[in-house]
């Protein structure tokens, strides 16, 4: 794509423990970019709990998902780190000592001295519905994200779901499909309440469809679908016939390219790390939060946050190799202030 | 304790103990049971310790959350006497309950 992006560290995963990744490495005058698949900052904080409280903190008796993210944003503000969102990291290729060079699914490449891995349970990606055989389909007639409207106008559509995802992208392309059903497993919709409006709308003056009912069949010839046999919750079958099958079921956890950067894992899940240092077995790659492991290791943020101090320590080592670096405290450093921007 | 029967989609039945107060997918993890992952660990912000109530317990267990239904959209091979395990507290009304756990979790 473009020149590549030289900087000193490379945080992959935008979670809690990325972000106060940030302020670690800040405070020892190391710049930090993030590479996060989520449209959002916050990681499974932001995607599964924003709302949900959490209790263990230090200091904080109770804080949501969401409210720990916002003020990790706060703190990390003087430290000005660089957010790539909804892109994912690819591969990674050792060309110095340590330094890497980093291409992302968007043909982005970082060149950079240190990577930490925070990307908690891996990354978030689309829920693939049981439908037997779909994976035939993806890509060519299936879709888990619509990336261009274009490819869809003038094509008969079948959406699946009743969340967000799936109201919005009905109300989008029902102007351009030649046809199209929104089929929902049952009458009650997840989606913002504007948008079902809008969708009722859409079916009570006959320009789309409503179906409920869950797809158990497809049929269709060398990865273009052609019909979809839907159970209805009766218990009828009756068939669809469709261009393209768009399913919304929501966002699943999956490791990801991780296992493929030649870096010592535990059960094939986990980056197995030194306690000292929070480093892989490859020298320059970190692994902090709830995708590593270590002995007595808890998936707890607060973990994670420790884990990032210790972290950075050894970054340092490997960004300024001359320099020497002086223990100092946030309290009653000047120098640590003047970074926070309070001296 | 009332006992909990979870029996996996092949039919082989296990039954443990359930504390009072915990929830029916805290009892299966805490007893290594097979067929439920509990990604989320019981915030209902996912659908992966859905289980499949035994219909002689429906009535007792009860019908699942406005909350809990949208998570349910995610399961696999969801029916009516889906739950969502975590959703489910152990009480004494509980002792005997049965419920299966899907071929796969979402």
């Amino acid at each position: 794509m473009s020149e590549p992006i030289k900087t000193d560290v490379l945080i992959i995963g935008a979670g809690p423990c990325g972000l106060f990744a940030v302020f670690e490495l800040g405070l020892l005058d190391m710049k930090a970019h993030l590479v996060d698949i989520l449209d959002k900052i916050g990681g499974q904080c932001a995607e599964l709990y924003p709302e949900k409280p959490i209790y263990d903190i230090p200091a904080l008796p109770y804080v949501t998902g969401q409210g720990l993210c916002e003020a990790l944003m706060t703190q990390i503000k003087p430290f000005g780190a660089t957010f790539h969102l909804q892109e994912m990291v690819q591969t990674v290729e050792k060309i110095g000592d340590p330094q890497f060079r980093v291409t992302t699914d968007r043909g982005r490449i970082f060149e950079v001295k240190v990577i930490v891995v925070a990307a908690g349970g891996g990354s978030f990606q689309p829920k693939r519905p049981p439908i037997p055989g779909i994976e035939a389909y993806e890509g060519t007639s299936v879709f888990y994200a619509v990336r261009q409207m274009e490819a869809f106008r003038g094509k008969r559509i079948l959406i699946v779901g009743g969340g967000d995802s799936a109201l919005d992208w009905t109300l989008n392309l029902a102007p351009i499909a030649s046809h199209l059903t929104l089929l929902h497993r049952r009458g009650e919709f997840r989606a913002a309440p504007d948008s079902v409006n809008k969708m009722m709308t859409l079916v009570g003056e006959g320009r789309i469809d409503l179906v409920l009912g869950q797809v158990s069949v497809l049929h269709g010839e060398g990865g273009q679908i052609a019909q979809a046999v839907v159970k209805r919750n009766d218990g009828s079958n009756f068939e669809i016939a469709c261009d393209a099958l768009l399913p919304f079921f929501g966002l699943t956890m999956k490791l990801g390219p991780v296992a493929d950067w030649g870096i010592e894992m535990k059960d094939g899940e986990y980056i197995l790390v030194d306690t000292a240092t929070f480093e892989s077995s490859v020298p320059g790659i970190f692994a902090i939060g709830d995708i590593n492991w270590y002995p007595g290791k808890l998936k707890l943020i607060l973990s994670g946050f420790h884990e990032a101090a210790l972290m950075a320590q050894k970054a340092h080592r490997y960004v300024y190799p001359d320099k020497r670096l002086v223990f100092q405290y946030t309290t009653s450093s000047t120098s640590l202030q003047k970074k926070l921007g309070v001296a | 304790m009332p006992k909990i029967t979870y029996i996996d989609f092949q039919g082989t039945a296990r039954t443990v103990e359930g504390e009072i107060g915990s929830t029916v997918m805290e009892t299966a993890i805490k007893n290594a049971i097979p067929g439920i992952e509990a990604e989320c660990g019981g915030a209902c912000a996912c659908a992966t310790c859905h289980v499949h109530v035994d219909e002689a317990w429906r009535a007792t267990v009860g019908d699942p959350s406005p909350m809990e239904e949208d998570m349910l959209d995610f399961g696999y091979d969801v029916r009516p006497n889906s739950r969502l395990s975590c959703q489910i507290k152990v009480t004494a009304e509980l002792e005997g309950l049965v419920v299966r756990t899907p071929e796969r979790q979402a």
